[in-house]
């Protein structure tokens, strides 16, 4: 396979290989979709007791200077101003039309430091984009970007059981000294991490920032330490499963340039009443108030079978009305229900809930219904 | 992962089972573990013709969609109707209960070419 080549590997590599991990391509890293024991027992894992992710893969832009601020507030949705020292906060880069370059993180060290975390497959794609935003501002000209992606390594540890692992480790209790979106440095081995109660999973948990030479150490820690725990390592697939059965979107799928930021249902990420303008502004604002054309709902499949990505979706006349974004079993939904789910971007005169729907699979139609979501809460 | 010595394997991960004759096909204990969580199966119609090599199937699980090619050429005389309600029986007995349709009308040298447990068993595991 010639363009495995010039896959990217994270420094956790060698530790995929010991822990039987299947490695596969994933925006242009060569990332375990899941070992041994396979998605359904890492999905279950993580709802049960705690499990832990390579995320090494995700994007990293420290911006800093006297402008950051006022720079973020134009180029994110969400309202930067707001942030306090030590928080973070989930937002996403808007395009002029209200589509969505990326959804990120965004960190706040002080008013004039920030780090933001990206997608993966984006790093690159939105560097530029923060680079060309700059123009034409003296103000955002005099931001500092930078692009930090290889100095850090990430990890997630998401699970019931997560904090007390993590306080075997780092002799800290961050369930009791951080809130949700807080994050703070800690000492491992000696080094700083910081520690972020975030993550893609609807569990509690956090994602600790870690340099690429002590991330193995990190995760051989967390597993020697959390086999009391029954802790597993999850790739890809399990995060996939898990962050669909609460509905996060994922970039490429729920999220792209050209589905606004209401279309995917981030409208609690658009804060048009913030100070100044921000890019996609005009139709965010119009959108948030009257609603959008389309709208993205879940979905059971009341037929046997699984709808997937792409999909057609038809109204009970026969007329398309949109396509499906991501669709599966998932375990703990799938389990309880013994239904496939998955979210659609819809035509809004179809997307109440107890519609019925049809999913085009190989010819035949399956029936679906819009349902509430998330499909699972904790 | 278990290879019976009766059957006869593609290396696409089908097996036959030459019954009098008719043959059962199905997929191999290799082919289930690789698709993960089967939960839909998708079966042809009872008196359809295939040639080897023609998608015979469609397996469904929670991970994608796969063709199941026909391992020889035939007609369906029966396809097995508990995959409807139970699609995991091809995970968890796929040479038995787990089991998708019978062929009539079989070509018996077109069973004979197909590859045998030791050869197939080297195919899965290579």
């Amino acid at each position: 396979m010639g363009n495995q080549e010039s896959l990217r590997r994270t420094p956790l590599y060698q530790n995929h290989l010991d822990c039987g991990g299947k490695m596969v391509p994933f925006a242009g890293w060569e990332m375990p979709v899941q070992y041994p024991a396979g998605v359904v027992e890492e999905h279950l894992c993580v709802r049960s007791r705690v499990g832990i992710f390579d995320v090494s893969h995700m994007g990293e832009i420290e911006v800093r200077g006297p402008g950051a601020e006022a720079y973020l507030d134009y180029i994110t949705c969400n309202a930067v101003s707001t942030m306090k020292d030590g928080q973070a906060q989930y937002s996403a880069l808007p395009n002029s039309d209200g589509g969505i370059v990326d959804d990120i993180i965004i960190y706040r060290y002080n008013p004039e430091h920030y780090l933001l975390c990206v997608n993966a497959s984006n790093a690159e794609i939105d560097f530029q984009w923060l680079q060309d935003q700059q123009q034409g501002s003296d103000t955002f000209h005099s931001v500092s970007l930078k692009n930090l992606s290889d100095e850090y390594a990430q990890i997630a540890v998401q699970g019931p059981k997560a904090f007390s692992l993590l306080q075997r480790i780092f002799g800290q209790d961050f369930q009791a000294t951080l809130k949700p979106f807080w994050f703070a440095p800690a000492i491992f081995d000696g080094e700083e991490v910081l520690v972020a109660r975030t993550g893609y999973t609807g569990e509690d948990g956090v994602e600790v920032f870690v340099s690429p030479k002590k991330a193995s150490a990190l995760w051989t820690a967390l597993l020697s330490e959390g086999e009391v725990d029954g802790i597993l390592p999850c790739g890809l697939g399990a995060r996939d499963s898990l962050r669909l059965e609460v509905c996060y979107p994922l970039h490429g799928h729920e999220l792209s340039p050209k589905i606004s930021a209401i279309e995917s249902g981030l409208g609690w990420i658009v804060k048009p009443n913030k100070k100044g303008d921000f890019i996609g502004r005009s139709i965010l604002e119009k959108q948030k108030a009257e609603g959008s054309p389309r709208k993205l709902v879940g979905f059971f499949v009341e037929d046997k079978g699984i709808v997937r990505e792409e999909t057609k979706v038809f109204s009970p006349e026969g007329i398309e009305v949109g396509f499906v974004t991501s669709g599966t079993k998932t375990p703990s939904v799938g389990k309880e229900s013994g239904k496939a789910l998955g979210l659609a971007l819809v035509k809004r005169d179809v997307a109440e809930i107890g519609q019925e729907l049809f999913g085009e699979v190989r010819g035949r139609k399956l029936k679906l219904q819009v349902v509430e979501t998330p499909f699972y809460k904790r | 992962m278990e290879f019976p010595g009766d059957l006869k394997y593609t290396k696409d991960h089908e097996w036959v089972r030459v019954e009098g004759d008719s043959a059962v096909v199905g997929i191999t204990e290799f082919a289930q573990e690789e698709l993960g969580e089967i939960v839909f199966v998708e079966l042809p119609p009872v008196g359809s013709e295939f040639k080897a090599g023609d998608t015979l199937c469609v397996v469904e699980s929670t991970k994608a969609a796969s063709d199941v090619y026909a391992p020889i050429s035939g007609k369906i005389a029966a396809v097995n109707d508990a995959l409807g309600d139970s699609p995991d029986k091809v995970n968890s007995s796929p040479y038995s209960d787990g089991w998708m349709v019978k062929f009539e009308g079989i070509d018996a040298a077109e069973i004979e070419a197909l590859m045998d447990s030791a050869t197939y068993q080297g195919v899965a595991q290579s």
